[in-house]
């Protein structure tokens, strides 16, 4: 009873067929001298810190695409259930899925054991997913979220590895957040510290990190009550200039006006 | 856990290369260069391991927890890629806990159990995985005798071979093997630049598992300069 099937029929996952192609479409593109577009990636630091009730999560708003900012004001810190959520760098569609179908399963699940999720679940299936696309979807993830055994901090990498910590910064800022925590985190700090501390981590990734800009989003999360603060502090308003010069500068002493526009009569024959 | 990865074109590093702004070492991939080792004594084993996380040249985490439970007394020490050996250890963690939980025995699991359940995902997925992995543990009683009393992996272990040679002697006791082993992961983590961080040290015996680390500043000293 063998059929010749014409058509493949569809199985989960991504297809990756149209990559020849894409690949053929790239070498003529490239031929004729333009590029193709590029995928929109956050730039990006995100980063998370655990304090005495719970944890805070920080990143930047900044959507770059090429050297191109996309997105001025887009929000990298994402929902994944009332006690838990995700700060996501990398590609922009990779974590806004990833995190929006973890969402969901997690609910699924909570309705299931009729419990609030933990956060060792959202991270057990955020990394078996990343994994089993063997890190082509390029998400790296900074998980937090409070439960009932406490507070916890994850960070996730694109092939699928996690590490459990008390601070953790990703993104391509997060060497310089990194420098702000390792210098001032202190362990069991109060809700104020640990969101001047954030602040402060985000703020040296946006200044010193040039696929990171904007402002800073904070989310603070403790047993009690989540506070989803966007934005809470804009470090590049629109038109104020960061060094402006006033005095001390060289003094203007003579102002020469030459017209550089030639005048008609010369230009006709 | 079959992913094709033979067929999946090797496109996604050029497309990235393109973008200046994220820099090199977020596309790496997260490694544990590491250096591990297992040493085994009368009554049980002394395990041991380094506790830095690379992408290229930035260390992602500095305090890694490299020995993992897999069961009670079976633990596994990770070298490689840190997703793949995650990912295996999960696995076989969940073999062993349907192969003695579902399925009832009266003892534990033997470690020759888990070692046989890390070769066979380790062997089929070969081509997919970057992963070193020691198993070690105290297994009840066993018909075939552990194969080798010492047992060293990770990049860093080539600068410790003919320290080992030299200095283990069969017939060492708990705290000998203890020495002997942070002595060596101390002067591993010195020479590899992929190890370094604390020393993570674990004894398993029929009384349990007892833990401690040696923070960077506690660890034995050999050179002058």
């Amino acid at each position: 009873m063998a059929t010749l099937a014409v058509t493949r029929p569809p199985f989960g996952g991504f297809s990756f067929e149209n990559c020849k192609r894409n690949a053929v479409i790239e070498g003529e593109v490239n031929k004729v001298g333009c590029s193709l577009p590029a995928a929109r990636k956050t730039g990006t630091t995100i980063c998370g810190v655990i304090f005495k009730d719970g944890v805070v999560l920080g990143a930047d708003t900044r959507a770059t695409e090429g050297m191109v900012v996309a997105d001025k004001n887009c929000s990298k810190i994402h929902y994944i259930s009332p006690n838990i959520y995700c700060c996501g760098a990398g590609t922009a569609a990779d974590t806004e899925m990833t995190t929006q179908i973890i969402s969901s399963n997690l609910e699924l699940h909570s309705l299931s054991t009729g419990r609030l999720p933990r956060v060792a679940t959202a991270n057990r299936m955020l990394k078996q997913m990343l994994f089993r696309y063997q890190g082509y979807i390029g998400a790296a993830l900074v998980l937090g979220g409070v439960d009932c055994n406490g507070p916890h901090l994850y960070s996730i990498y694109p092939h699928g590895s996690t590490d459990k910590l008390p601070y953790v910064t990703m993104g391509s800022g997060s060497l310089a957040a990194m420098a702000v925590f390792e210098d001032r985190y202190k362990p069991d700090m109060e809700e104020e510290d640990a969101k001047r501390l954030v602040r402060d981590a985000i703020a040296a990734g946006i200044f010193n990190d040039l696929g990171s800009g904007s402002n800073i989003d904070l989310c603070v999360i403790t047993k009690s009550k989540v506070d989803y603060i966007r934005p809470h502090d804009e470090v590049n308003k629109k038109g104020i200039r960061m060094h402006h010069v006033t005095s001390q500068h060289t003094a203007c002493l003579d102002i020469v006006i030459i017209n550089v526009i030639w005048s008609h009569h010369h230009a006709i024959t | 856990m079959a992913a094709p990865a033979a067929m999946i074109p090797y496109f996604g590093q050029q497309m990235s290369s393109k973008n200046d702004l994220v820099p090199d070492w977020t596309r790496q991939e997260v490694s544990t260069g590491t250096t591990i080792m297992a040493v085994e004594y009368d009554g049980g084993v002394v395990i041991g391991a380094d506790s830095r996380t690379t992408t290229g040249a930035y260390i992602a985490n500095r305090v890694t927890d490299k020995l993992t439970p897999i069961h009670d007394r079976i633990f596994c020490c990770r070298s490689g890629s840190a997703a793949d050996t995650q990912a295996i250890a999960d696995v076989v963690t969940y073999h062993l806990n349907v192969h003695s939980g579902v399925i009832e025995l009266d003892e534990p699991p033997l470690v020759e159990t888990a070692a046989n359940l890390f070769r066979a995902s380790c062997y089929r997925y070969r081509e997919e995985l970057t992963a070193g992995i020691l198993v070690a543990g105290w297994g009840g009683v066993s018909f075939k005798k552990i194969l080798n009393p010492v047992a060293v992996g990770g990049s860093g272990s080539t600068y410790i071979y003919g320290f080992m040679d030299s200095n283990y002697k069969p017939g060492l006791n708990k705290d000998q093997c203890l020495e002997l082993t942070a002595a060596a992961l101390s002067l591993a983590m010195e020479r590899d630049g992929s190890s370094g961080g604390v020393v993570r040290l674990a004894t398993i015996s029929e009384e349990g598992v007892e833990r401690r680390v040696i923070l960077g500043n506690q660890l034995p000293k050999f050179s002058s300069h």
